[in-house]
């Protein structure tokens, strides 16, 4: 067995700290690489996580980057609330840049409450040492005697899991650790923030939808997320939250009225805001409180107008969570619309004459869709 | 461009029908791989194609052409396919910068009551400019019979024009292009509700407005999904319905299709006769 050599004097500084080996994957350099996309398998379109590893699953591998996701809200918005919070932590461990806009709750307090991710054992890269003296590499305690080669790696620790890879986990009983909230950027839209500006003309929407939109596109061209913006070797994702849209702390009537004034004002928001998607490299969570909407023609509009719909249906309060039968699940996303995958169109395996999905909650930590046919009535006979 | 259909519809790139108003409609379904098949075979067929693409960006419908075989860069720069992408469009007049003044197609979502006139405008305006069919001067590429294609009409509902300034709309683009320049015209539009609605009509605007262009057009393609719900092997069918406006009166003729929709086209069969039955 070799004995370390007494004169480590020159550290390997030619080697990089990380590596054990010189080898290199060879990249197409044609496709630029994003942390936390990848393509998907049916058409070749940019995927990113909703956070949801089984919502992903329903979307065909992921969200499409430039789409919108429409999450029509549960009674009393728990599980859309939680899918867009899942949304946005996704977004912070992938290093992706956030915009978050509510009108109930101030953003910041959304932020707040994002999910803990939990933890991977990944290397971290330490400080680079100062060369040690080859007495004190001896002497010292941390000197390794049989594994010396492995003297110079850097240690293991628990940290963020590597951005590298395509959906996490997160624990909900947990909140998400302040020093991993703010390295991610931020921007909020709070109506009540923003001064209404008189605009000169007229306007088919309120006030905040037109403020929201220009909010948007300033942030898309500032950042650089427009994809006209000069290719650079580093292009991030947006990810955009938009918490109820539609209910009447955004100055639409669209909930409150049978006959609403501005009734077209969300669809005309939803058409804006797919003209910013598709023209630069973000994604948006739109979470609406369909249940107040009478108009079904208008929710159709709506729906049709995002890329991807799903419904909660909470059991909460129903009939259904004294039923023994319904006592795993809490709640019920139905997919209001069949999913459009595009460029040309396969459909999914979830039209509406399709078994249940029922949302299951092992013990209260984490939010995972399961396809589940509806529980029967009528006990299933053993057999004998 | 999907061969079977052409044999369908007996149609193709060298010989097609002119003056014809083709209906595409679907419900609960989406009918919009029919556009794409229009598109590439109008394009093959040297027509000269107004596409407004009011729902999708140009590299969508680029990307699908693609796919196709047709190169809808290529034919916007040769000239022969002029697009308006209302995606695009919409940002400038939904969130007015003070330097823009210029009359702008999409403006009806600044004000819906208004009406489609300026889009109407776009379309006569650029259609009858460059001559609709006629030989271009100057050793300009000559094209032949004018088409617009229309992707969709629907949306218009949802952003607010009321029914009967689509119809009005559609109306006025059949004049122009069909009568006039003997050109052919291509519409979606699309449905939510079921065939049979309740009394106080829930989706009536969509509804009346697929009956008014039912009764204007020549050929109706209407997409549905199957009745007994979802299949891996048949995506759908589709009923295409000829309305011969024969001098003596007027007979249709109707035929029921079903279809599955692969990676580079589209199948149609007769029902009963998938692949993954026979």
């Amino acid at each position: 067995m070799a004995a370390p050599m007494s004169s480590v004097g020159k550290p390997s500084a030619e080697r990089s700290p990380f590596n054990t080996t010189s080898f290199q994957k060879k990249t197409r350099s044609k496709l630029i690489s994003i942390p936390g996309t990848r393509p998907s398998v049916q058409n070749g379109q940019l995927l990113v996580s909703t956070g949801v590893t089984s919502l992903d699953y329903l979307l065909g591998g992921g969200l499409a980057v430039g789409t919108v996701i429409l999450i029509e809200e549960d009674r009393y918005d728990s599980y859309s609330r939680m899918i867009l919070k899942y949304f946005l932590a996704e977004g912070v461990v992938c290093r992706h840049e956030l915009f978050v806009a509510a009108a109930q709750d101030n953003p910041d307090d959304i932020l707040q409450e994002l999910p803990a991710p939990i933890l991977d054992d990944v290397a971290i890269h330490k400080p680079v040492e100062q060369p040690r003296l080859s007495c004190e590499a001896h002497n010292s305690l941390d000197a390794m005697k049989i594994a010396w080669r492995y003297q110079n790696l850097p240690k293991v620790q628990s940290a963020l899991a590597s951005s590298s890879r395509f959906g996490h986990y997160y624990d909900v009983s947990k909140t998400m650790e302040p020093e991993i909230r703010q390295a991610a950027k931020c921007h909020r839209f709070y109506p009540t923030e923003h001064p209404t500006q008189s605009s000169p003309t007229h306007s088919s929407m309120p006030e905040s939808y037109s403020a929201l939109l220009k909010s948007l596109q300033e942030v898309i061209l500032r950042e650089g997320f427009d994809v006209a913006a000069p290719m650079s070797n580093s292009r991030n994702i947006l990810r955009i939250g938009l918490h109820s849209l539609g209910s009447a702390l955004w100055g639409d009537d669209l909930c409150c009225h049978d006959n609403p004034r501005h009734g077209h004002a969300l669809t005309t928001f939803l058409y804006g805001l797919r003209a910013l998607l598709r023209s630069s490299l973000s994604v948006a969570v739109v979470t609406v409180p369909s249940h107040l909407i009478q108009d079904r023609a208008l929710m159709g509009s709506i729906t049709r107008l995002c890329d991807n719909a799903i419904a909660l249906e909470s059991f909460k309060g129903s009939e259904r969570e004294t039923n023994p039968l319904y006592k795993d699940y809490h709640a019920e996303p139905l997919p209001s619309r069949p999913p459009l995958p595009s460029p040309v169109p396969t459909p999914e395996a979830l039209e509406q004459e399709n078994p249940k999905l029922g949302n299951r909650f092992p013990p209260n930590t984490s939010l995972s869709f399961c396809l589940y046919s509806p529980p029967r009535s009528s006990p299933v006979a053993p057999n004998a | 461009m999907y061969t079977e259909l052409n044999s369908i519809l007996n149609t193709n790139p060298d010989s097609f029908t002119q003056g014809e108003f083709v209906l595409l409609s679907d419900r609960k379904s989406d009918a919009s791989f029919l556009i794409h098949h229009f598109l590439s075979l109008y394009l093959r067929a040297r027509c000269k194609v107004w596409f407004l693409g009011l729902v999708q960006s140009f590299n969508h419908y680029s990307a699908i052409s693609q796919r196709l075989g047709v190169s809808l860069a290529q034919a916007k720069e040769k000239g022969q396919l002029v697009f308006l992408e209302g995606l695009n469009e919409s940002l400038s007049v939904l969130i007015p910068q003070e330097t823009d003044t210029r009359s702008q197609a999409m403006g009806f979502l600044r004000d819906p009551a208004v009406g489609l006139k300026s889009l109407y405008e776009f379309v006569r305006s650029s259609v009858t400019s460059s001559g609709g069919g006629e030989a271009g001067a100057d050793g300009a590429e000559e094209w032949g019979p004018p088409v617009l294609l229309v992707d969709d009409l629907s949306v218009l509902l949802s952003l607010g024009v009321s029914v009967g300034a689509v119809l009005d709309f559609s109306h006025y683009c059949r004049a122009t292009v069909c009568s006039q320049l003997q050109g052919n015209v291509v519409m979606l539009v699309r449905c939510d509700g079921e065939e049979e609605e309740e009394d106080d009509g829930d989706d009536e605007g969509s509804e009346r407005l697929l009956k008014g262009l039912t009764h204007q057009c020549s050929l109706t393609l209407h997409v549905q999904g199957l009745p007994t719900g979802f299949c891996r092997d048949i995506h759908g069918q589709v009923e295409v319905c000829w309305r011969r406006r024969q001098g003596d009166g007027q007979y249709t003729q109707k035929k029921l299709f079903q279809y599955k929709v692969h990676d580079k086209g589209v199948s149609f069969f007769a029902p009963g006769t998938s692949s993954a039955v026979l």
